[in-house]
Parts: structure tokens; C-alpha cells; sequence
């Protein structure tokens, strides 16, 4: 557990309105180093739209993000993936014609400074380091085939593979268990636990029963607004928490 | 990417030697099929590769052609500098056009670039002090190389063939390099590619400007060739004439544009010496691969052999 | 003094027609994503239409063949919109290559029908004497020109604003997918606005016939400056397409008489300008 007083995570004040709809009001968030933290709410609550200002997808109305103490609000999207973020999406957006271990290649080449040659194809210790990381989440064996014709189940493990390719300290998962069987659902379960603690977890999920196991404290969101925070135990219990999913 | 070298320099060899068989309207018509082979291929750059579609890839042929063809004139400067300074002159453009018309995709993209194209179209035609309008520039002469006439039809074919070799593979390099694959990254997923790291921005423009160095080179093979410029170099009829060729023989490969940008030349040839209606059966054929063959020849014929194989 | 004055009058003329062709190819972008490259095709062919008509019978109304002309074009427009456009509905890319062959096609039959010569189109009789005004002599068909620019302006406000074709084809341009949830019948929308920025275009290449007459490359010349018009003025807004047409109505006027080479420079700057600091446009609300 580190002694500084560096969240990995701060957003502060986060407001962003679309076409006089508020999607964010007003949301600070503190995450700290090695958390894995939940935000939670039910549809429409805003946590895409989260994301996508602390990926930098979309610019905030007002409203500021530190990432390990430095300011990125203004920061562009891939130099936020520079700096430690990264991320995996809702719907899966991985590049289907390519093989999977041309997906996660893709993942490594784009913090060395090598993608910027012209002359050399992508080394092979990129591809042998793609290979690596299939192998870690079980998928070595499809690792020449298409995407498009792998499963869906198995889709969401190369997703969550690019990401963990690049050793984020910050690692966005939004929706990982989407659409996924029970069996399906242990195992992304277990491969997320098993993420070394370097690595700081923000995660949405909406469907709260798979998602408490893997969090540690929650961030209960409606509207766009924080309604509670704290930790697992402390969040179930919560009046306010019972009515955001149970009163409307 | 050996074997692509390798081969490559076979077929060049192979296609080298027309000029013992064949007469002087076959060879010319070889060195035609080899300009537009460098301006599809530059083409392709931007449509098949970074997946952008420009419509105003003509605006750098016509530019490094009138450049050229003004800079030997006019400035009195020997074809090696004019060269070289015709080069320059389009990379700059390329900069500068592309600053603009990175600001949009897609459509508001392609919009973009016609509209810069088309307005250097307009400067070519209106501006008759330099560029003598539509009467064009004639008596224009060719380079040579090394000290080597390219007068002839079969020299200058040899020529053309050459620097057709040498544009195919460092383009076959630069697809395959790891900026490469950058390349194609930002054409499937941009979102996704931003969110890893990649400059998806920078990416594109540096790939724009390349695109647009190999418009120019193709413009420096047609008025040597012509010995003459015209505005029409400029025009969307000729841009149009680029992407058929590439849509026609497949864009996102290496080989298609070229086998396109060749029945796109020997169709115009044709054409030429039977009816007057080029436009309007460009227009047609337009039509007909649009909506018949969209992925254009060369990827029909793998999935040709694909089948063929599966039935196996 | 008086160059000011008939510049500026050119300026509002040329402004008004580059409406009512850049309105049309703006509705259709904003409705359904097609970047026409036939509209200045569809120009041509109403100004052909129209100047043919009343070289071959001089006893017809202007007025008429106008709007004979943009019907006959809006019913051209329309066939090409079902033959061939419905059929790439999924692919923007070959739409717009479509479009781009048909204007080709359109333009080379021009060609051969009408030939190479431009065929000049008379100013109605009852506006060949000049107006007076402030003690200035100014051609009355150049200030019809404007009005009825305005006339068209307002016309397709009220359309887009009153009535329920207006309100489908705004919900249209906002948000394709709850539009058709809702169940409107996108495909016949598709046809009657393609059919409706056909029309108004080639109505508008006759009622420019008295400035432009009808000649071949006129469709050359005219779609730079509908695209010029739309991208600075932003996709889909009327309000953006009338602006653009003025701004570029006068830009390009000025510019042609102060530095008649370079006129075509002096109009894409302002694009540029607009682009460099707002990509949607003045008035687009996403970028094109």
C-alpha cells in the first residue's frame, strides 16, 4: 500500500450536459492506488458518459481530472493511454478482419515509439509478447484465427487482453460480463481478480449481484449524480441504494 | 516482403521486355497504364489503407506537373532541380490541404478535398499569365536521366517502368511497416485506436502528405510523358479516373489498383478511338462496379479461389 | 460608386441562386448522409431544359418553363434516387461514387444533345427595363433574383418548420434511428427530399439562365461552390445555406472584379477560415 496521498483517480466537480440534458452533475470521485472500484447505477445513470470524460472521448462542460496527481482534463485521448489509462468498451470494438494476435499487437505497438516507422514491419518480439499475453488469458491456441470467427465470450477476453497488454496503472472496464454465460462469467471473473494490484481498477457494471464480488467499494450513481459511496458492505446497506434499484 | 521485391522485380523484367514485341502505340500505351498505376497506388494510400476517401488526388498530379512544367519554362531551371522543387512544392500543398481537410471525415473529408482540388483547377484555368489557361503549356521537354535520353517510346517506357518498380515497393514497405499497421488501425477502429495511444491525427495527415508525394511523382511521369499540361489534369475527371481504378481492382491491396488503373487505361484508349464518350462511359462503369462489384477485382478473385478451395 | 453598387446587386444575385442550389444539396446531406455530386449536374440540366424550351417555342412563359424544368429534374432526381441509390443504402462511400458516375453521365448527354455552344436564355420581357432606385439604374431581373431567393427561403422554412413532412425530415436529420422506430416511412421521405433539392436546383439553373445562359461545364462549375457554400455554412442548416450563399455571393463577386485570377483562391479562404476554427460549419451542428 503506498504512503503518498496520490489518488490514482480524482475527478473533480465532472459536469458534461447533452443538448440541455444533464448526463454528469457535479461528480467527484476519488480512487486510490490498487483499488478496484465499482461504479454502479441503473441504465441511464451516466457511467459511459464517465468513461468517456475520464478517457477524454468526450470533453467535460467544466470540471477537472488528476490522474496520479497530474492534471489531464485537457489532456488529448492517447496521451492519456501514455500516461497509464486504458480501457475496454461496451460493445466490442476490436478490429474483426485482423487475427487476435494482430489485436493485441496492435495494443503493445502503440506505446513504443517504434509505430512510428516506416521502414520496419512491427518487430517480432511485439508479436511473441502478443502471443504472451493470449496465453495468460487462455487464448494462445486461437491466436492466428480472425476475430470474426471467435465466440463472443471469447471476444471479451482479447478486449480485456489489449488492455492488460499495456500494464495500465489505470484500468477502465466498462461492462466486462455483458452478454456473457454464467461459465463465461467466472471466468472473466477470475481473470480480473487475478490482476496484480499495480494496476488500479475502475469498473461499470449495472447488474449488481456478478459485480460485488470483484469490488472493494462502490460508487452508487443516478442521473448523473453520486447518490452513495463507500464500501461494499457499507453500500448494500444503504437506504438510498434500495431505492435507486428497488423504488422506481 | 522479399518475396514482394522479388517478385515484383520479376514481373517488372517480364513486362520490360514489350518494347522487343510489340510497336509503338502498345508501348506507349504501356507507359500510360504505368502512370496511372502510380496514381492509383497513390490513391489507395488514402482509400484503401488510411480509409479515407479523397476525391482531389488530382490536385497533386496536375500541381507537380504545372510546377514542373513552369519551373523548366519559365524559370529556366534544369529538370533535376525542377524536379526536386516540383516534389517540395506538392509535399507543402499536401501539408497544407491536409490541415484542412483533417478537420472533417468521411464525407465532410472527401467534400474537402474536392473543393481544394477543384479550386486549384479554377487557379489553372484563370490564372492564364502562368499557366496559359486553357491553351495549356506545350513544348514541354522530358529529363534526362543520367545523361540518358528518354525520348523514345521505348525509353521513356523504361523509364516509367522503373520508377513504377521503385513506387510499388517502398509503398509495399511503407503498408507493411509498423506505422503501417498504424495505419490500417485508425481505418477500422479510430475510437479505439485513439484510446491506446495512437495520434490518430497525426497518423492520417503524415499519411495524406504521402499519398500526396506519390500524386506528385505520378505528375512528374504524365508531363514528361505529355510534354504538355493541360487543367484537365486537375480536374475531379481525373481523380475520378484514380479511384475507379482502385475500386475497380481492389482497394486495401497492393496489386489491385494497378490491374485497375490498366482496364481503367486500356478502356479510355478504346474508347478513345471509337466514340467520343469517354465521360460518359466512365460515368457507366462508375455505376456498374459501384454497384456490382464493390470490393473491385482482386478481392472477387480471392473469394473466388476461397470458394473454389472450400468445394474441394 | 456605381461599381460598388452593381457589384454588390451581382453579389445578392449570385447569392440567390447559389441557394437554391446549395439548399437542395443540403437537405439531402443532412437527411440522408448522400453527399450529391449530381446536383450541379441537376443544375445544368434545368438550366438545358429551360433554355431549350423557350429557344423552341418563344411564346412560353419564363415563369413556366422554370418550373417545368424543376419538375422535370425532381422527376429525374427521384428515379435515380430509387434505381440506384436505394439499392447502396449502407454504403455512403458508394453513394457518393454513384452520384459522381451519374453526374458524368448527365453532363456528357448534355453534351450530345444540346452541343457545345451555350444557349443563352432571355430575361422576361417585363424585367429587361432597369429599375430606378436612389438614382441608380439597376437590372430588375438580378433584384427578382434575390427576392425570390428569399421567396424559396422562407418557402422551405415554413416547409421544414409547418408542416408534418417538415417535422419528419427534421427529426430525420436529428436522430435517423428513433425516426424510424417511430415508424415513419423512411424510404418515400428519402425519395420526396431527394426529388424536392433536385427540383429546386434545376428551377434554379433556368431562373439563372438569363445571368449563366446554359452551356457545357456549367455542373463544373457550379458544385465547387455548393459545396464551398455547405461546408462553411454546416450540413443540414438552411439557416447555414442561406448565409453561406450570400457570403460566398459577395466574396466571390468582389473577388473576381478586384483580382480576377486569383478569384478562385479568394473563395475557398473564408471555407478555410470557417473550417480552421469551427469544423461543422457556421451553423452544422456536427461536422460534415
Amino acid at each position: 500500500m503506498n504512503a503518498s496521498n496520490v489518488y490514482a483517480l480524482e475527478t473533480i466537480g465532472l459536469c458534461k450536459q447533452f443538448g440541455g440534458l444533464p448526463a454528469t452533475q457535479d461528480v467527484s470521485i476519488k480512487v486510490r492506488p490498487g483499488e478496484r472500484r465499482l461504479l454502479l447505477g441503473p441504465n441511464g445513470a451516466g457511467k459511459t458518459t464517465i468513461f468517456n470524460l475520464i478517457t477524454g472521448d468526450r470533453p467535460p462542460d467544466s470540471g477537472r481530472i488528476r490522474l496520479f496527481g497530474e492534471d489531464v482534463t485537457n489532456l488529448p485521448t492517447h496521451q492519456r493511454a501514455h500516461r497509464g489509462m486504458s480501457r475496454t468498451y461496451q460493445i466490442i470494438t476490436l478490429f474483426p478482419h485482423d487475427t487476435l494476435e494482430h489485436n493485441v499487437t496492435l495494443g503493445l505497438l502503440a506505446l513504443r515509439s517504434s509505430r512510428w516507422n516506416i521502414f520496419r514491419p512491427t518487430s517480432k518480439d511485439i508479436h511473441d509478447e502478443a502471443r504472451r499475453v493470449l496465453s495468460l488469458v487462455g487464448l494462445e491456441h486461437l491466436a492466428d484465427r480472425p476475430i470474426a470467427e471467435i465466440a463472443y465470450g471469447e471476444k471479451r477476453r482479447v478486449e480485456i487482453a489489449m488492455a492488460l497488454a499495456q500494464k495500465p496503472k489505470l484500468l477502465l472496464l466498462d461492462e466486462p460480463l455483458a452478454g456473457l454465460s454464467s461459465a463465461e462469467r467466472k471466468s472473466i471473473k477470475s481473470l480480473v481478480a487475478s490482476i496484480p494490484r499495480e494496476t488500479t481498477i475502475l469498473m461499470i457494471e449495472h447488474d449488481m449481484d456478478t459485480a460485488l464480488d470483484l469490488a472493494e467499494s462502490i460508487t452508487l450513481l443516478h442521473y448523473g449524480k453520486i447518490i452513495v459511496e463507500g464500501t461494499r458492505q457499507e453500500v448494500i446497506s444503504d437506504q438510498r441504494a434500495r431505492e435507486v434499484y428497488l423504488g422506481h | 516482403m522479399k518475396r514482394i521485391a522479388f517478385l515484383s522485380v520479376l514481373v517488372a523484367g517480364l513486362f520490360a521486355l514489350l518494347p522487343v514485341f510489340a510497336g509503338d502505340f502498345y508501348i506507349n500505351l504501356g507507359s500510360q497504364i504505368m502512370i496511372a498505376a502510380v496514381f492509383a497506388l497513390s490513391f489507395n494510400l488514402l482509400v484503401g489503407y488510411a480509409g479515407l476517401t479523397s476525391l482531389g488526388q488530382a490536385a497533386f498530379l496536375g500541381l507537380a506537373a504545372y510546377l514542373s512544367a513552369w519551373l523548366t519554362t519559365r524559370a529556366g531551371l534544369g529538370h533535376g532541380s525542377a524536379a526536386l522543387l516540383s516534389i517540395l512544392g506538392t509535399i507543402l500543398v499536401a501539408a497544407g490541404f491536409g490541415l484542412i481537410a483533417l478537420r472533417a471525415s468521411g464525407l465532410g473529408f472527401l467534400m474537402i478535398t474536392l473543393a481544394l482540388s477543384q479550386v486549384l483547377w479554377g487557379l489553372a484555368y484563370r490564372w492564364v499569365s502562368v499557366t496559359n489557361g486553357d491553351n495549356g503549356m506545350t513544348r514541354l521537354s522530358r529529363p534526362q536521366p543520367l545523361g540518358i535520353s528518354i525520348d523514345s517510346a521505348a525509353s521513356f517506357y523504361w523509364f516509367a517502368l522503373i520508377v513504377t518498380l521503385v513506387s510499388f515497393i517502398l509503398i509495399a514497405i511503407f503498408v507493411r511497416s509498423a506505422f503501417g499497421d498504424s495505419v490500417t488501425g485508425t481505418r477500422d477502429q479510430s475510437r479505439r485506436m485513439s484510446a491506446l495511444g495512437y495520434n490518430v491525427w497525426m497518423i492520417r495527415w503524415i499519411t495524406f502528405i504521402y499519398a500526396g508525394f506519390w500524386g506528385g511523382i505520378a505528375g512528374l511521369l504524365y508531363v514528361y510523358y505529355n510534354k504538355y499540361i493541360h487543367p484537365t489534369s486537375l480536374s475531379i475527371t481525373t481523380s475520378a479516373e484514380g479511384i475507379l481504378g482502385v475500386i475497380a481492382g481492389g482497394s486495401g491491396t497492393l496489386v489491385g489498383p494497378i490491374i485497375g488503373a490498366a482496364l481503367v487505361t486500356f478502356l479510355k484508349n478504346y474508347v478513345s478511338s471509337y466514340l467520343e464518350r469517354w465521360n460518359m462511359l466512365l460515368g457507366f462503369v462508375f455505376l456498374i462496379i459501384v454497384v456490382v462489384m464493390p470490393d473491385g477485382i482482386v478481392p472477387g478473385l480471392h473469394r473466388l479461389q476461397a470458394m473454389w478451395r472450400a468445394r474441394k | 460608386m456605381q461599381f460598388w453598387i452593381i457589384q454588390s446587386l451581382n453579389s445578392l444575385a449570385l447569392g440567390g441562386l447559389l441557394f437554391l442550389l446549395a439548399s437542395g444539396f443540403s437537405l439531402i446531406f443532412g437527411l440522408m448522409r448522400i453527399a450529391n455530386l449530381t446536383h450541379g449536374a441537376f443544375f445544368m440540366l434545368g438550366a438545358y431544359f429551360g433554355a431549350s424550351a423557350l429557344r423552341s417555342y418563344p411564346w412560353l412563359n419564363f415563369w413556366i418553363a422554370a418550373i417545368g424544368s424543376g419538375l422535370a429534374v425532381a422527376a429525374i432526381g427521384g428515379v435515380l434516387e430509387r434505381l440506384v441509390l436505394r439499392r447502396l443504402s449502407e454504403k455512403p462511400l458508394g453513394q457518393v461514387l454513384v452520384t459522381l458516375g451519374i453526374s458524368f453521365i448527365i453532363s456528357d448527354a448534355c453534351l450530345v444533345v444540346w452541343g457545345g455552344d451555350p444557349i443563352p436564355v432571355s430575361t422576361p420581357a417585363l424585367m429587361r427595363a432597369p429599375t430606378f432606385l436612389f438614382g441608380f439604374a439597376f437590372p430588375t431581373y438580378r433584384l427578382v433574383l434575390v427576392g425570390l431567393a428569399v421567396v424559396a427561403a422562407v418557402a422551405l422554412y415554413a416547409l421544414l418548420d409547418w408542416t408534418r413532412l417538415g417535422a419528419m425530415i427534421r427529426a430525420g436529420v436529428d436522430d435517423m434511428q428513433m425516426t424510424r422506430a417511430v415508424g415513419i416511412r423512411i424510404s418515400r421521405l428519402f425519395t420526396a427530399v431527394f426529388c424536392l433539392g433536385a427540383g429546386i436546383a434545376g428551377m434554379g439553373g433556368v431562373l439563372g439562365g438569363p445571368i449563366l445562359s446554359a452551356y457545357p461545364g456549367l455542373d463544373a462549375d457550379m458544385l465547387p461552390l455548393a459545396l464551398i457554400v455547405v461546408i462553411l455554412g454546416g450540413v443540414g442548416s438552411l439557416v447555414g445555406a442561406f448565409i453561406g450563399s450570400f457570403l460566398i455571393g459577395f466574396i466571390y463577386t468582389f473577388g473576381s472584379a478586384l483580382f480576377p485570377d486569383l478569384a478562385y483562391v479568394i473563395l475557398f479562404l473564408p471555407m478555410i477560415i470557417v473550417i480552421a476554427f469551427r469544423p461543422q460549419g457556421l451553423f452544422g451542428r456536427r461536422p460534415a
